[in-house]
């Protein structure tokens, strides 16, 4: 549509409705964008102050985590990579396969491809706190007792059957496993079938056109859609709650049966519990800084991803 | 999709041998491969519905008891009941139960019946508060002068009643729903029909950044600058209750009724629009009368949507709303909902008891309308997807 004609329209009827109420929509536009700007702009201007050096990269040097002078998030840092990292190891290629077998190994419109296809869509609006009940239930009470009494018979203590990073990553493996099989389904449907098509023909085996031709040229929506499931999955504070995440440890984790400190479950502590809220506000809101620069980070490099895909879509 | 099935009609064969074709393991091995790892994700997936229901089936059934004292039996009904049970009412092992005579037994059971006289004055004790009409209907509770909804899983009669919990969610969602829906579908409209496609191209990404806001750092703001900003402006008691935590609740779910709104908005062909304006309407017309009651499944799966990502939401509730579970539905009043009473709750209890018990129930609760509302959601997008490609 050409927006000079359009314009000119307007211009020959003015309409008071209508130009009211583009008004009114506009502004609701602007109020949305205002309040995520009023959000970013208090913390950052806030938290400005509290950000330092030691801060961010000094550890835990006291049991007291509101202890302002004594404060670092490093521990919570690396607690929340941990976590991220090893949830990305399980669900990334879980995903993925299971993606590639959904658009080019399952026929495409039975009745099982849509029941499975059906429970992936509703499993992205399950609420994370029922993950948390699930990673409780199955993780740590079923699997990990199991494991308990089948590897250490003798051992009155649990090893595996109590809250650790391992169940709190596989826990958000869970969750974040629709977000990559619908952005890996997404990006390998938009490939066209020419394509496959060619290389069939040229010889290759349907498995060979997968790995040298579909998956490689789809490679930038996978990307997408791991970033995106590892930026939800880090801000995520609800399912870690029982099955990982630590008030204080005065020790990194060491091995993936003990539990972690975490960047979201730490800006939950400081700002409910502490003693004394308008002391610890500069920890509180230097905590917030460096979460929200972790996670949008994060997003910004998938934004980033999916626009130069889709220029190279175009160019296709 | 013929082309698809034929193609995958190809690679049928034990091992991968097909006439006239290498023979190849590896591949073989490697495509069972695929299908193994999608299958056990897809047993993953089944097994969260299976996992949660399966921690809250005995209350379901009925099949927890919480009653602190058991029923008293009186000494004369003695001969009526069988060995077994008497065994079982006295609390003997077989041996013990062998080697009494009668009269040992019946001055057993006469000491019970005094033990239960001197210890329960309170007749609720006997009471299993884990059963539906407690769950759900109010009681009168010793100490209490009327019928009353409590939930107080922590006391010495443990009060399981989830009403006060239902509400409160409610509450917050309603709250959200009712400041964002009309935030969010105003955007939607501009953006998708009234605005240029150059401010289009940032200012659809600028609102969708808000989702990547941590729920966390939502329920932070809320609680430290929200809740006292909100206070001052409305003048309202409690700092932190069910209007703070449904705000901040808003502003999670805005980003989510924008996306799916704005893109039931877009869907719609260009065609109508073009239509609508070369007839003379104003961008406005166009978009109120002709592209909105097209789009209208898409909007309304997109505040369904909303709906279920909000009663879900842990943190920001869990942070903002004060959490006393009282049964009122003032929103100025401090709130508990269900998935903040998860939240808070469930590292105290015992794995396997009444309390974890119910908890889980809670979650199988939000599960099935969450689930609910999403299938009802995507039902509605798909048919409105096949309708507008239809007439395309």
């Amino acid at each position: 549509m050409n927006a000079k004609n359009s314009r000119s329209i307007e211009a020959a009827r003015f309409d008071f409705t209508s130009f009211f109420f583009t008004g009114l929509t506009g502004l609701a536009t602007f109020l949305v964008i205002a309040t995520l700007g009023v959000i970013l702009l208090n913390v950052i201007v806030n938290g400005w102050e509290g950000l330092s050096w030691h801060f961010v990269f000094g550890g835990m040097e006291k049991e007291d985590i509101f202890d302002v002078n004594h404060a670092g998030v490093l521990p919570m840092i690396i607690g929340t990579s941990a976590r991220v990292i090893l949830m990305s190891i399980f669900v990334i290629p879980v995903g993925v396969i299971t993606a590639i077998y959904l658009t080019e190994y399952a026929q495409a419109n039975s009745v099982f491809t849509r029941v499975i296809r059906g429970a992936v869509n509703n499993l992205a609006g399950v609420p994370s706190i029922v993950f948390g009940l699930f990673g409780l239930g199955f993780f740590i009470n079923f699997v990990g007792q199991h494991a308990d009494s089948l590897l250490h018979p003798h051992n009155p203590e649990p090893i595996w059957g109590k809250p650790a990073i391992l169940w709190a990553s596989m826990t958000l493996a869970v969750m974040t496993l629709p977000v990559v099989i619908i952005a890996t389904e997404e990006s390998l449907r938009a490939i066209p079938q020419g394509l496959r098509e060619a290389s069939l023909a040229l010889g290759a085996t349907k498995l060979e056109t997968i790995l040298r031709i579909v998956v490689p040229q789809a490679m930038p929506g996978i990307m997408t859609g791991g970033i995106l499931a590892v930026s939800r999955a880090a801000g995520e504070v609800a399912p870690i709650l029982f099955t990982g995440a630590a008030y204080y440890m005065a020790d990194l984790p060491h091995s993936l049966h003990d539990q972690f400190m975490d960047l979201g479950y730490h800006v939950f502590i400081l700002s409910t519990q502490s003693p004394n809220i308008d002391k610890t506000k500069p920890i509180l809101y230097a905590t917030v800084v460096v979460l929200l620069l972790l996670t949008f980070a994060l997003n910004i490099v998938a934004i980033l991803i999916r626009s130069r895909m889709r220029k190279k879509l175009r160019a296709l | 999709m013929t082309e698809r099935t034929a193609i995958s009609n190809r690679s049928v064969g034990w091992m991968g041998l097909q006439r006239g074709h290498k023979a190849r393991p590896l591949e073989w091995l490697v495509e069972k491969g695929i299908l193994l790892v999608s299958m056990s994700a897809m047993v993953m997936v089944f097994l969260i519905f299976i996992f949660v229901a399966r921690e809250a089936l005995p209350i379901v059934f009925g099949q927890m008891n919480s009653a602190a004292v058991q029923q008293v039996i009186p000494v004369a009904d003695m001969d009526k009941l069988a060995p077994a049970q008497l065994r079982a009412y006295l609390g003997l092992t077989a041996a013990q139960f062998a080697a009494m005579d009668q009269e040992t037994k019946k001055t057993l059971m006469e000491m019970k019946v005094e033990d239960a006289k001197e210890s329960s004055t309170d007749k609720d004790a006997a009471v299993n508060t884990t059963s539906w009409r407690y769950l759900l209907l109010p009681y009168q509770w010793t100490g209490y002068s009327e019928p009353k909804l409590i939930w107080q899983p922590v006391s010495q009669i443990q009060k399981y009643n989830i009403v006060p919990l239902l509400i409160g969610s409610l509450k917050a969602t309603v709250v959200a729903l009712l400041f964002s829906v009309p935030l969010a579908l105003g955007a939607a409209i501009y953006v998708s029909q009234l605005t240029s496609p150059r401010k289009r191209e940032w200012l659809k990404p600028a609102i969708e950044l808000l989702a990547g806001i941590p729920s966390v750092v939502l329920g932070f703001f809320a609680l430290i600058v929200m809740a006292t900003v909100l206070q001052k402006v409305f003048g309202y008691q409690s700092r932190l209750n069910a209007f703070v935590a449904g705000i901040a609740l808003g502003l999670a779910i805005i980003p989510v009724v924008f996306t799916i709104a704005e893109d039931a908005l877009t869907s719609v062909p260009r065609s109508y629009t073009q239509a609508a304006l070369a007839l003379g309407s104003s961008k406005w017309q166009s978009a109120w009368k002709i592209v909105l009651p097209a789009a209208i499944p898409g909007v309304f799966a997109a505040v369904v949507l909303g709906f279920g990502r909000a009663i879900g939401e842990t943190m920001i509730v869990l942070m903002a709303s004060g959490n006393a579970s009282i049964v009122s539905w003032n929103i100025f009043d401090s709130t508990r909902t269900m998935t903040t009473t998860i939240a808070a709750e469930l590292a105290e209890t015992v794995f396997g008891g009444q309390h974890y018990r119910i908890l889980f129930l809670l979650g199988a609760l939000l599960f099935v309308v969450t689930f609910v509302s999403n299938m009802a959601a995507e039902l509605v997008i798909n048919r409105l997807k096949q309708r507008l490609e239809g007439k395309r």
